[in-house]
């Protein structure tokens, strides 16, 4: 008999911490208010009283020096989790994330790794405005060298830090805002996931809805109502961007023929675009119709509820892009 | 203060190995088996050899593009030095560095940074790791007086004196950041003043006096070791070469560069030590052949050593194969 209990997105990524600090004496973690304030998203509650200053490090407010000095950590052999507020900061440390932690391993010819875990929130939901607010975790999968995973389920949250920990390579875990305070039931004795690989939500025949993070609950609505209409989409969450588990997307598309890909990026550029691009290069006489997109709309996050919602891929969006392409009408 | 000879000559063949190596580097880059950025370190050989020579061998070195001088002393060979930088399997990162970005694990050398400052927040870390695991090692970070107008210096500044960290920042003040002179590009020109406003104790001395240079340091290295938090020292010097092979040199003048090259660091050192009957010519010329032997063999190691083969190019990237 399963066991599970009720559970926050939110408390499941403490309980991942919670865990690694317990389990690894090189596991610690740094970040600005992660200690006394208890984490800006009250991720870290709690834990600079279980586990010391020593190993809850509130950072100054210096992205580059604390991201680089995580990096440091990790070449003498510790296991930082680094956590920057948003994605949005992490701009501020990009030199040191992009130039250091992607590139030392291979420009030292694999003398160096980096077996870094750098956490941060991502993507709108909360009225934070433009500058607390987007979606750049596209961006980062750009780049060789790191890795990026998304946990968008309670499992993936609990479960994808202990297998970043275990990474020899950095890795980026984004966190979506919109998720921390989402509820659900998981397994009491829930533990390491696969950080790569994606996974099929919903199973389905009609369409395959590639998406990640943030926007699949969102997604699974939208194929809830489409059930409701007699199309069955496929709900595939990617769950790494990088690397990109083009097989699943693949297979996936063989399946059904058809594919709306869901990104909460913008579309110029964004990742929707590669995923979009590889079916077009891997499984183009296999789709019944071109691939669709459902992105962010191309403006600066806007704070007023109403005109951030607009921007995002809504379900009506992405039950639209569905119906335009000509199923689920007989 | 008194020198021991022993260790005197050393002080000198590391100097003279570096030189050795630069010179042969520039007429490499003349004769195009290297290409890319060149940056040579030839005046500034005191720096290296007399702050190494005050470090324990398992202290993690971190430097920027200027760093062939601290690979060789920190003990990466001759040959894998020179085949890195013309391009060779058998260079220190298979020619996937370049003369930019040497690195040696074994040596705990991290660096070959060529973005100016971006080591400062890793040799940070570096301190961290090794303190919070017990050690006592000291990381030293070099870097120019370039890096002092990068947010990075005052970030990693702050951060190690906060969590007093062994960390000994050697600024290599050339004067020059590229083809800037401090002067044009910094408001406070002192960069001890820097240093000192972020809680770190700094001292400036003369960067082309190796005796002055690793006395400071091995009192200092003392110190940070000891437990005391980080420092800083400020050591006045200056690069004879253009900042990288591509710089025509029009922003400092001919007799500034003459001047310079009068306090020759090797040179000076030389005359010292004759004076003091610690040199005689024959022990001169031996180290200059054996620096020039050692080197020549390196330049040999590098012709003949193989190109990587380009089907290796995507190794290195993850520790494990992945496809992306």
């Amino acid at each position: 008999m399963s066991t599970t209990r009720r559970i926050t997105y939110r408390e499941a990524v403490r309980e991942a911490l919670r865990e690694a600090l317990q389990r690894d004496p090189r596991v610690f973690l740094m970040g600005e208010d992660v200690g006394a304030y208890g984490g800006c998203f009250a991720v870290s509650k709690g834990l600079l009283a279980e586990f010391g200053e020593e190993r809850i490090r509130d950072t100054p407010l210096s992205e580059a020096a604390f991201v680089g000095a995580g990096i440091g950590a990790a070449l003498a052999g510790m296991r930082p989790i680094v956590e920057v507020m948003t994605v949005n900061f992490a701009l501020l440390a990009l030199d040191q994330i992009v130039n250091n932690a992607a590139l030392l391993r291979h420009m030292s010819g694999g003398q160096l790794g980096v077996p870094l875990v750098i956490r941060m929130a991502t993507g709108p939901g909360r009225q934070l405005a433009a500058q607390h607010s987007h979606s750049l975790e596209g961006w980062l999968a750009h780049i060789p060298g790191l890795k990026v995973a998304v946990p968008a389920t309670l499992e993936d949250a609990r479960g994808m830090l202990a297998a970043a920990l275990a990474d020899p390579d950095p890795v980026l875990l984004f966190e979506s805002i919109r998720l921390y305070p989402t509820a659900g039931d998981l397994a009491v004795d829930a533990g390491a996931v696969p950080l790569e690989g994606a996974a099929v939500r919903r199973p389905g025949r009609d369409v395959s809805l590639v998406t990640y993070g943030g926007a699949l609950p969102r997604v699974l609505e939208a194929a809830g109502q489409l059930a409701g209409r007699g199309v069955e989409a496929e709900v595939l969450d990617l769950r790494c961007l990088r690397p990109l588990d083009t097989h699943a997307i693949l297979a996936s598309v063989t399946k059904t023929r058809r594919a709306v890909v869901i990104d909460e990026g913008w579309r110029s550029g964004s990742l929707a675009a590669e995923v979009s691009a590889r079916i077009m290069e891997n499984a183009f006489y296999e789709l019944d119709a071109p691939v669709a997109r459902v992105c962010s709309l191309e403006v600066p996050v806007p704070y007023a509820r109403h005109l951030e919602e607009a921007t995002l891929p809504t379900v009506e969006r992405i039950v639209a892009a569905v119906e335009e392409m000509g199923i689920g009408h007989g | 203060m008194s020198l021991d000879r022993a260790h005197a000559l050393e002080l000198l063949r590391s100097m003279m190995r570096i030189r050795r190596l630069e010179e042969r580097a520039a007429e490499l880059y003349q004769a195009e088996k290297i290409r890319g950025f060149l940056h040579l370190y030839i005046g500034q050989e005191a720096v290296a050899a007399g702050v190494i020579a005050a470090l324990q061998p398992g202290d993690p070195v971190v430097a920027t593009y200027r760093e062939h001088g601290h690979a060789l002393l920190r003990g990466i060979s001759a040959d894998a030095v020179m085949a890195e930088m013309f391009g060779k399997a058998g260079g220190c990162s298979g020619g996937r560095g370049g003369s930019m970005h040497l690195f040696c694990t074994g040596a705990r050398l991290y660096g070959g940074n060529a973005i100016v400052g971006g080591g400062l927040p890793i040799a940070a870390g570096l301190a961290l790791g090794d303190k919070m695991q017990g050690r006592a090692d000291v990381t030293a970070v070099f870097f120019g007086e370039g890096s002092a107008a990068e947010g990075t210096f005052s970030e990693s500044l702050n951060l190690a004196a906060l969590w007093k960290l062994p960390v000994l920042f050697v600024c290599e003040n050339n004067l020059y950041a590229m083809g800037t002179a401090l002067s044009r590009s910094q408001s406070q020109t002192d960069v001890c003043v820097k240093a000192r406003a972020q809680g770190v104790p700094a001292e400036s001395v003369d960067g082309m006096d190796v005796v002055a240079v690793e006395e400071a340091a091995r009192r200092v290295v003392a110190r940070v070791r000891g437990g005391g938090g980080p420092s800083f020292l400020e050591l006045h010097t200056y690069r004879f070469r253009a900042h990288s092979m591509f710089d025509p040199e029009l922003y400092r003048p001919k007799a500034e560069v003459e001047a310079w090259r009068k306090r020759d660091p090797i040179v000076r050192f030389v005359a010292r030590l004759r004076d003091e009957g610690l040199l005689d010519d024959e022990t001169l010329r031996g180290i200059e052949e054996g620096a020039a032997a050692e080197i020549e063999a390196a330049v040999a190691f590098a012709e003949e050593s193989p190109w990587e083969d380009p089907a290796t190019l995507e190794r290195h990237l993850y520790a494990e194969p992945v496809t992306p």
